[in-house]
């Protein structure tokens, strides 16, 4: 908080009065100071542009099946080889990243979305409605995210609709308490006892007196929620349960490689090497914004 | 270029610690910034040196520095520092080690994170004497409860065996002092030792402190903001601003006529104990300390200082008016010889003051308690025994009249905020009958109607906590117009301008952000918010107290400025008898949930005290440096609300205890014919004024 | 203490009677009809009938799960649709063999990552320090089936083709082998597990450190002159570390979670691979007795660190309530 108080100071000293967008930009240009979070957030947005040009510029369709081609090891028409069906893995893990993507961050978005609105209302109003809620989540916590994710694709199928729920369902509590312990201490703070002296609405002490001072702890989690979404996608599709064939997930696809490894290396590989390198960027953009928004200047 | 320094000339005894020219720099953002320059100073056995500055000033940085413990981010750029005639700055980190509790020691400010939570407090101490003085750990633990008793630690055993979490704060200072002075050494470094004390508590520390230090001769330096502690317990002073220290004097010297313009700008904007607003308006010293570090050319205090001229802008030599005297200050012979005087008060005229209608009244409050259930268990649900609670506030009555200054002073823990809370509508649990200009008070916020929400406003004692750091100055100031007087925005931002004329700051500020404000801005911020629907009733809980002393003064006119203009009633908390005797009307005294005292502003000053009151007016430390008169010490600390004695509340801890009558019934109240005052007590009112007469001619008026 | 203690075995009961709600409620949800699934599609009305009487499928929703919470108390767990065996014995069976893979790698991580992360905090902004938290960093969000069959590419692949004594890439022994026998097959799935915990103790070991060194009873503890090695043992660590018996404790979710991952990845016959085979056969009972139980040692094991940061905080230790 304190970095961030001094770049404001910065901007009232150049004579202009900080807007949101300025204060999101410096937020930004210090994320950028930190050489592994800069990595880390280059590589995302890498990832970013490559699931929505991928569909344009993968040379193959991810299911387009050429037999005389199968289990080709990396050339000039097939950067990452084929595999056993001799399907191109280039293009296969170029749209696997628009997939996993997609679904993990439509998850994480939907489970931020609700975490924060359970938090900041059951925080702030606190009562019994609150000590319900915070049960419900700990029981909910007390199964181990896979375990939930499993027991939950056992009952209602296996399908993408199903996965992005399990993903509501396992995230929003681990969301909703991290929004709701901010809230506790904020609320406790003079301004919001003055706003409700003042008889400001619930509504503008929840969005405009606490929610703004939610947002650096919010971004980080969202970061870090991203980044085990895009596990759980993956450890699912792995594991058989959540993403079906033929579909390019990732996990899916090293499934289905490790039965041929010793022919098809390549097609183990590539996938392998595409999740470790998003995972780790994720993680490292999400310290870096912790380091960035939560950690005082040194 | 130290040779041609005034303070090379050797005294006659070789200082215990001896700084030459000492220059410290703190890293920050990539850049060295200077926090304290070109500072020098000796320290005798035996004699307290007290080093005053307000926040920023340096004078923890130069702390640090002695002890060469600035961390990675600090350097000393140039200097010496002598410590028994060896200098510190050739040592190795390895070597200080074995400095540190044995030569030097240091006692921090806050007790509670000062002292570990996981060890036991007498293995703290005897630790030590294990490994600086090679004591057998067995032996040490004894010698520890022996250490403890010597700073009058009555069951030394069982405080030994106590964890920190266990111990009251004066308690665990007392621990912290032992563990400083176990090893004998030569130098001590209090850091501010009693900031977090209530003034009795203050008082008893301070006390121990002077004998203990004065027995031992050990050379003490002594950090603090607070002058009349300073004056109370150090032989010299030196004054530090901006990382420089302007002027260097003995106790009664530098009291008696301060020479350098901030040390007579701090001085007079302290109100003095029974001084009032209607006698003298409290003088300011404009602007604000710069920022730790900044570059300025010239004397530091320059751009604040009223008898600045030209010359000002070329730093000042360090002179030597007298032996043992130094200042730093182009003008000072004009002002020895008195050729130019320095402003008493800008804007003479004392405060306005207004006429208090006797008839109408803006707040009444009847048997007014409020209670914290505590956490019933599952068991006690089982049970079916009641919830217990605590009462924070109990059966209190209350009157404050129209446009009147109430002052309600107290220590931690006897109420004082949970009786705001409640007159808020923000407490827990409110009983009892309070009214707001006739009409019924609502006890709880949500049915209150928006009328009576704007007739009762607040000013917190944190601006930090006060203000929204991510809503603008105008943001900030227009919402109360909007929710409360029903302007729409537009026009509710049409008056922002006005609202910020009236709390004396610059249009410009409408834009800004909290966090780029300071201390005192935040709070005229605050106040501003406070007053802009016009309430009939502000609620100021320790307004000023996180200010430093020169800004401080300016916020405290500001509040009668405004009460005056605004024609409202002020509920006025504090802990500082001396602002609240200078700012309110009338007094009340609280302990325990319980007022014990209620006097006109005049009248709380003179004799009868309840006892409890005249505890807390010895132990206020005054800036008569040669008053200080053994004060009422009082035993033990404010009990838990938990646990609250029967009969009289404070019998506990009562130097006048009658006898078994104060343990079992409740005390009446006294009062006389002719006198505001009237105290809940069982000695009768001619009694306690014999008993407390000399007291009342002595101290108190001298303050 | 005792009351602290008793107060949370009181929420840990809640806790756990509210969870086993949650997990008879998913698994009810299944959609279809359960006898359906047991007797096939050609079964007839009355043989579905009898089979709903049989699992008690006509008594309302509360009763079910009542009467399914008794039998479980009781150790009637029913049969597997899918294996038509008692489903105690098999479930007990795998719940040693993952307690052996979980024991060995807390065993080996809990050391290393508290050691790693002691190393980094004490060191914190120096050379060291990034070379541990960037690495740690990087390995934390790895899914374990990417690191297990990285681990198994190198120990098992890669050693074997170079002729190297070499780990085995299965894990497949009996399911009712002994210890000695399945130690060997123990080792890359207990490798894999550790660094997922590795990663994660580290980095709060470090933070719960760093947080430490800065509090005010540290600088109280060197201005006393005491030795640093004292001050970092006693003052600094015996603070820090307490913090992460909690951490540990939470860090079980992650390890049973990883289990499951790992269990499949090296087929290894644990309560994970159970767990998916059981999803698989959409084998009702089981699902939720494997369910139930993984709960049930989660939360003992939470109660357990509880319990030990209580004894060993004093704060805890003397306070009533």
């Amino acid at each position: 908080m304190r970095r961030e108080a001094d770049s404001l100071t910065l901007f009232a000293q150049n004579g202009a009065a900080p807007g949101r967008g300025r204060r999101l930009l410096s937020s930004l240009r210090r994320l950028y100071a930190v050489p592994s979070a800069a990595f880390g957030a280059t590589i995302v947005i890498v990832f970013l542009a490559l699931a929505i040009i991928g569909p344009l510029i993968a040379p193959y369709e991810a299911n387009q099946q050429e037999f005389q081609d199968a289990r080709q090891a990396p050339s000039k028409a097939h950067w990452f080889g084929t595999d056993h069906l001799g399907r191109d893995v280039f293009s296969r893990v170029l749209l696997g990243a628009s997939e996993v993507l997609w679904l993990s961050g439509a998850g994480t978005l939907l489970a931020v979305l609700c975490g924060t609105g359970i938090g900041l209302t059951s925080g702030y109003l606190g009562g019994w409605v609150d000590e319900l809620v915070m049960r419900l989540f700990d029981s909910l916590l007390a199964l181990p995210a896979l375990l939930l994710a499993l027991l939950m694709l056992g009952a209602i199928g296996t399908s993408v609709t199903s996965v992005l729920f399990v993903i509501l369902v396992v995230y929003t509590p681990i969301v909703a308490r991290v929004v709701r312990s901010a809230v506790l201490s904020i609320k406790t703070r003079g301004f919001v006892e003055v706003a409700r002296l003042q008889g400001e609405s619930l509504g503008w002490i929840l969005f405009r007196e606490i929610l703004p001072l939610v947002l650096p702890t919010l971004a980080v989690e969202t970061a870090l929620r991203f980044s085990y979404s895009i596990f759980l996608v993956a450890s699912l599709g792995f594991l058989g349960v959540g993403v079906q064939p033929p579909s390019p997930n990732w996990g899916l696809m090293v499934k289905e490689a490790r039965q041929s490894v010793s022919l098809t290396p390549w097609a183990l590989y590539y996938p392998v090497a595409a999740i470790s390198l998003l995972v780790i960027s994720v993680n490292l953009m999400a310290d870096g914004l912790k380091r960035v928004l939560q950690s005082p200047v040194e | 270029m130290f040779c041609n320094h005034p303070l090379n000339k050797l005294p006659e005894h070789l200082p215990t610690l001896n700084i030459e020219g000492l220059t410290v720099a703190y890293r920050q953002n990539g850049r060295w910034l200077e926090a304290v320059r070109d500072v020098s100073l000796h320290i005798q056995p035996g004699e307290i040196y007290g080093l005053v500055g307000e926040s920023g000033s340096g004078k923890t940085t130069l702390a640090l520095a002695v002890l060469r413990y600035l961390g990675q981010y600090g350097m000393i750029l140039q200097g010496k520092i002598e410590l028994n005639g060896k200098n510190l700055l050739d040592l190795q980190p390895a070597e200080m080690r074995k400095i540190w509790g044995r030569e030097m020691a240091y006692l921090p400010q806050n007790s509670q994170s000062a002292l570990n939570p996981t060890l036991r407090v007498g293995d703290q101490i005897a630790e030590i004497l294990h490994y600086q003085l090679d004591m057998g750990m067995k032996r040490a633990q004894r010698r520890a409860v022996d250490h403890l008793r010597e700073v009058n630690i009555a069951d030394p055993e069982r405080v030994a065996s106590s964890y920190p979490h266990q111990l009251s704060g004066g308690m665990q200072q007392r621990a912290l002092i032992a563990m400083a002075l176990c090893s004998n050494p030569t130098l001590l470094i209090l850091d501010e030792p009693t900031t977090n004390l209530d003034v009795t508590t203050q008082a008893a520390i301070l006390e121990l402190l002077v004998e203990l230090i004065s027995q031992r001769q050990t050379a003490a330096l002594y950090i603090t903001h607070n002058l009349a502690v300073v004056a109370q317990m150090c032989q010299r002073v030196g004054v530090m601003y901006a990382g420089v220290m302007l002027e260097e004097a003995a106790a009664a010297s530098l009291f008696a006529k301060p020479l350098h313009p901030y040390t007579h700008g701090m001085l007079s904007s302290l109100p003095r104990l029974g001084e009032g607003k209607a006698s003298a308006r409290l003088q300011s010293i404009g602007g604000q300390s710069p920022p730790p570090g900044q570059l300025t050319s010239g004397c530091v205090f320059q751009p604040r200082c009223p008898l600045a001229i030209e010359v000002c802008s070329e730093n000042p030599a360090l002179s030597s008016p007298s032996a043992g005297r130094h200042i730093r200050c182009h003008r000072w012979e004009a002002i020895l010889k008195g050729e130019i005087s320095l402003p008493t008060a800008p804007g003479m005229e004392s405060p306005g003051r207004m006429e208090a209608s006797d008839k109408e009244v803006a707040l009444s409050l009847e048997g007014v308690a409020v209670r914290y259930p505590l956490r019933r268990t599952p068991l006690d649900i089982l049970r079916r025994e009641p919830g217990r609670s605590v009462r924070a506030v109990d059966e209190l009555d209350l009157v404050i009249a129209s446009g009147q200054t109430f002052g309600l002073v107290g220590e931690s823990g006897s109420g004082k905020t949970s009786l705001a809370r409640a007159i808020l509508g923000v407490a827990d649990r409110t009983e009892g009958k309070m009214e707001l200009l006739g009409a019924p008070l609502p006890a709880q916020l949500s049915s209150r109607k928006r009328e009576t929400l704007r007739r009762v406003q607040i000013v917190f004692q944190n601006s930090e906590e006060a203000l929204n750091p991510y809503l603008t100055v105008e943001e900030i100031l227009l919402r109360p117009l909007v929710t409360l007087l029903g302007l729409s925005r537009q026009e509710a931002r049409d008056r922002v301008p006005e609202l910020l004329r009236a709390v004396r700051l610059p249009a410009a500020y409408a834009v800004r952000l909290p966090t780029q404000l300071s201390g005192g801005e935040k709070q005229r911020v605050a106040i501003g918010r406070a007053f802009a629907a016009r309430p009939d009733l502000l609620v100021c809980d320790e307004p000023v107290s996180a200010l430093d002393v020169s800004v401080q003064a300016s916020i405290l006119n500001l509040l009668c400025d405004l009460q005056v203009e605004n024609r409202s009633s002020l509920l006025f908390i504090s802990h500082d008898l001396a602002v609240v005797g200078y700012l309110a009307d009338v007094i009340g005294v609280i302990y325990l949930g319980q007022l014990v005292e209620i006097a006109n502003a005049d009248d709380l000053f003179k004799p009868p005290f309840h006892p409890y009151t005249e505890a807390l007016l010895t132990a206020v430390p005054t800036l008569e440096t040669q008053s200080r008169q053994k004060g009422i010490i009082l035993s033990g600390e404010i009990p838990s609300p938990t646990e609250k004695p029967g009969g009289c509340p404070f019998h506990t801890r009562c130097p006048r205890l009658v006898g078994e009558i104060c343990k079992t019934q409740a005390p009446p109240w006294q009062r006389r014919e002719g006198s505001s005052k009237r105290y809940r007590c069982h000695i009768p009112w001619m009694e306690l004024q014999a008993a407390q007469g000399k007291l009342a001619n002595g101290e108190i008026q001298a303050g | 203490m005792y009351r602290y203690l008793l107060r949370r075995m009181g929420f840990l009961l809640l806790t756990i009677l509210l969870t086993s709600i949650i997990i008879f409620a998913i698994t009810q949800w299944l959609p279809g009809d359960v006898c359906r699934i047991i007797l096939g599609r050609e079964a007839g009305k009355k043989a579905l009938e009898a089979c709903r009487r049989d699992l008690g499928l006509e008594a309302s929703v509360p009763v079910q799960f009542l009467r399914w919470l008794g039998d479980f108390l009781s150790g009637d767990w029913g049969q597997s649709y899918s294996t038509r065996t008692e489903i105690f014995p098999l479930v007990m069976q795998r719940l040693i063999n993952s307690l052996r893979l979980a024991a060995l790698t807390l065993l080996i991580a809990v050391p290393l990552a508290v050691g790693l992360g002691v190393a980094a905090g004490l060191n914190a902004g120096r050379l060291l320090d990034n070379l541990i938290s960037i690495s740690t960093l990087s390995v934390v969000g790895l899914p374990e089936f990417v690191t297990g069959i990285l681990l198994i590419q190198i120990f098992a692949f890669e050693l074997r083709r170079r002729g190297l004594p070499s780990l085995p890439a299965n894990s497949s022994i009996r399911p009712e082998a002994g210890f000695m026998e399945a130690l060997p097959m123990l080792i890359l799935p207990a490798m894999t597990a550790t660094l997922v915990l590795l990663a994660y103790i580290a980095r709060i070991t470090r933070a719960g450190v760093v947080e430490e060194m800065k509090q005010a009873y540290v600088r109280t503890a060197d201005l006393k002159g005491l030795p640093r090695r004292v001050v970092v043992l006693k003052h600094v660590l015996r603070n820090a570390l307490l913090p992460t018996i909690t951490v540990i404790a939470i860090s079980f979710g992650w390890l049973i979670s990883g289990l499951v991952v790992i269990e499949n990845v090296f087929n290894y016959p644990g309560l994970g691979r159970l767990l998916v085979f059981a999803i698989d056969r959409r084998d009702l009972p089981l699902m939720q007795a494997v369910a139930l139980v993984t709960v049930l040692g989660f939360s003992l094991a939470n109660l357990a660190a509880d319990s030990l940061y209580a004894l060993l905080n004093p704060r805890i230790r003397y306070t009533r309530g």
